[in-house]
């Protein structure tokens, strides 16, 4: 099944095309990994995704439902607002640098979604945000405060965020772009470990090896427009089109 | 007359300053709020009908480059008209550019002057907290908006893939980090009225400023005007100490 489908996405900021005729489906389970030069649409593409920036023009589809729609035109007709609410429950989305909500404690920032918008049961509630924190080794943060936290445990509290939500696909910009250089393990640790739990992933990233290790497919962008995608392995170590080939000669393999 | 005369008669006088204290900040302090709303109000009524304009100019028959040209003529001249913003900015302007004393006069004396309704007693007092809630509010509405334009954009993204609606989003996650923020501004304009209420004078209203005024004219004496200033100098110190506590409060976090 089709988690996510996007068909035809055009998206322009002023006279700049920043998305041109971009189309990719996820499946049920997949994990897909976005790589591609700075400035080449990376996070417009999961921001479109993510109904934080509105397409011009295409399709947006999750599970079947529509988010946006283009008419006969080509241009992209948005659902009515409390339609797109309803599909925000399907996705997550994990940022570069967190976004965690300062005023809350961790456990207030997991739980305040599911209770308020996901109308769940509190303590129900409480105990699935207590066992991710376990999950995610910070049972000990649970009443701390995101400055208390170093940049990798407000990574995995964000992610834990995320999770509480139940979404049917997680997407990520860059997770680990903000943090010290030995702080990323940790958080690539997570997404192999959802990725072994068969989560459906969209993974924008700057590191290779662990798209490769962690993917089944993988796209190459440039210039707005998918270059190259293909399984993982693939694209990675035998790259067809001159761009990627270029792109992927920068990372010494 | 004693000191302990002078006190307990300032005393009197300053329950009528605290009076006009108070219901300044319970009024200018939501008022400042919607001001602010208004303030960063982006309603431009005209860039619907600026698309129908540029669809039609197509439909017409007009060259998609020219309709589009017209089309980013009118955008950069209509498109921009917000009429709400507009009308709140030039308000601000006024209240916060002209002297306070001055519209507490407008106030009171206007709707005589402009309209021929005669003032019954109580009028002088409502005008008098109108106008200090008006000027209050608009100061207040610039504080707030330049805190809530302070919140990262990443908190309203945050919340909105989480699915909170716009006021969702507005009391649960800006708002109390906006209060955070502008506290040591309002902390600053709090303290400006406790001195401020003795501008209520030009309404001979019998606040702690007019009542000393009055003793040190009787008298012949400058110890009632010492006496009030202890007054003020008191007040604030305990406005002073109040605002520290709340801020206290607040650092749970950063
Ligand atoms: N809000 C915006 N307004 C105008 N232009 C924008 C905006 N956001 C992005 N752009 C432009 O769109 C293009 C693509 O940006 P995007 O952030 O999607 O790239 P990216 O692939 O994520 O790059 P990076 O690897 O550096 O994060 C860039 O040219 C950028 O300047
Ligand atoms: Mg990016």
């Amino acid at each position: 099944m089709k988690v996510l489908e996007i068909n035809h996405c055009n998206k322009k900021f002023g006279e700049n095309e920043v998305l041109k005729d971009i189309s990719l489906s996820v499946e049920e389970g997949q994990v897909v990994s976005i790589i591609g030069p700075s400035g080449s649409g990376k996070s417009t593409l999961l921001r479109c995704a993510t109904l934080l920036e509105t397409m011009d023009g295409g399709d947006l589809i999750y599970l079947g439902k529509p988010a946006a729609k283009a008419d006969e035109s080509g241009k992209s007709v948005y659902a009515s607002q409390q339609e797109l609410r309803a599909i925000k429950q399907n996705f997550g989305l994990v940022f570069q640098n967190f976004n965690l909500f300062p005023h809350y404690t961790v456990l207030k920032n997991i739980m305040e979604a599911p209770v308020l918008i996901g109308g769940r049961k509190k303590d129900e509630v409480e105990q699935e945000a207590r066992a991710l924190l376990a999950k995610m080794g910070l049972s000990d943060k649970a009443d701390a405060y995101p400055y208390q936290l170093s940049g990798g445990q407000q990574q995995r509290v964000s992610i834990a965020r995320a999770l509480a939500m139940k979404p049917k696909i997680l997407f990520f910009d860059e997770p680990t772009s903000a943090l010290d250089p030995e702080l990323t393990g940790e958080i690539l640790k997570v997404i192999q470990d959802l990725a072994a739990e068969h989560m459906t992933m969209v993974i924008v990233t700057h590191e290779m090896a662990f798209a490769r290790d962690v993917s089944n497919h993988i796209i190459f962008m440039d210039g707005g427009v998918i270059v190259e995608e293909g399984e993982s392995e693939q694209v990675i170590n035998h790259p067809t089109q001159e761009r990627t080939k270029a792109f992927l000669g920068r990372f010494h393999r | 007359m004693d000191l302990t005369t002078i006190f307990t008669q300032l005393f009197g006088g300053f329950q009528y300053t605290f009076l006009l204290f108070v219901l300044t900040l319970v009024f200018s302090m939501p008022l400042g709020l919607l001001v602010a709303f208004g303030r960063m109000s982006k309603w431009s009524p005209f860039s619907f009908a600026l698309s129908e304009a540029e669809k039609s100019l197509l439909r017409s028959g007009s060259s998609l480059p020219k309709a589009q040209s017209v089309g980013v003529v009118l955008r950069r001249f209509v498109g921009l008209f917000r009429p709400i913003q507009l009308v709140m900015k030039v308000i601000i302007s006024l209240l916060r550019g002209t002297p306070l004393m001055l519209q507490l006069l407008v106030v009171c004396y206007g709707p005589y002057y402009v309209a021929g309704i005669s003032l019954s007693g109580e009028w002088r007092f409502i005008a008098l907290v109108l106008g200090f809630a008006i000027n209050y509010a608009a100061y207040f509405a610039e504080i707030y908006r330049s805190g809530i334009e302070s919140i990262p954009v990443g908190q309203y993204e945050a919340a909105s893939v989480l699915g909170y609606s716009k006021s969702q989003t507005f009391i649960r996650i800006i708002f109390p980090q906006m209060v955070k923020r502008v506290l040591p501004p309002v902390t600053n304009e709090v303290i400006t009225l406790v001195k401020d209420t003795s501008l209520a004078f030009v309404l001979s209203y019998m606040e702690l400023f007019t009542t000393a005024k009055q003793i040190a004219a009787a008298q012949t004496s400058i110890v009632p005007l010492f006496a009030a200033g202890a007054f003020y100098f008191v007040f604030n110190a305990i406005v002073a100490f109040v605002m520290e506590r709340i801020e206290k409060m607040l650092s749970y976090y950063r």
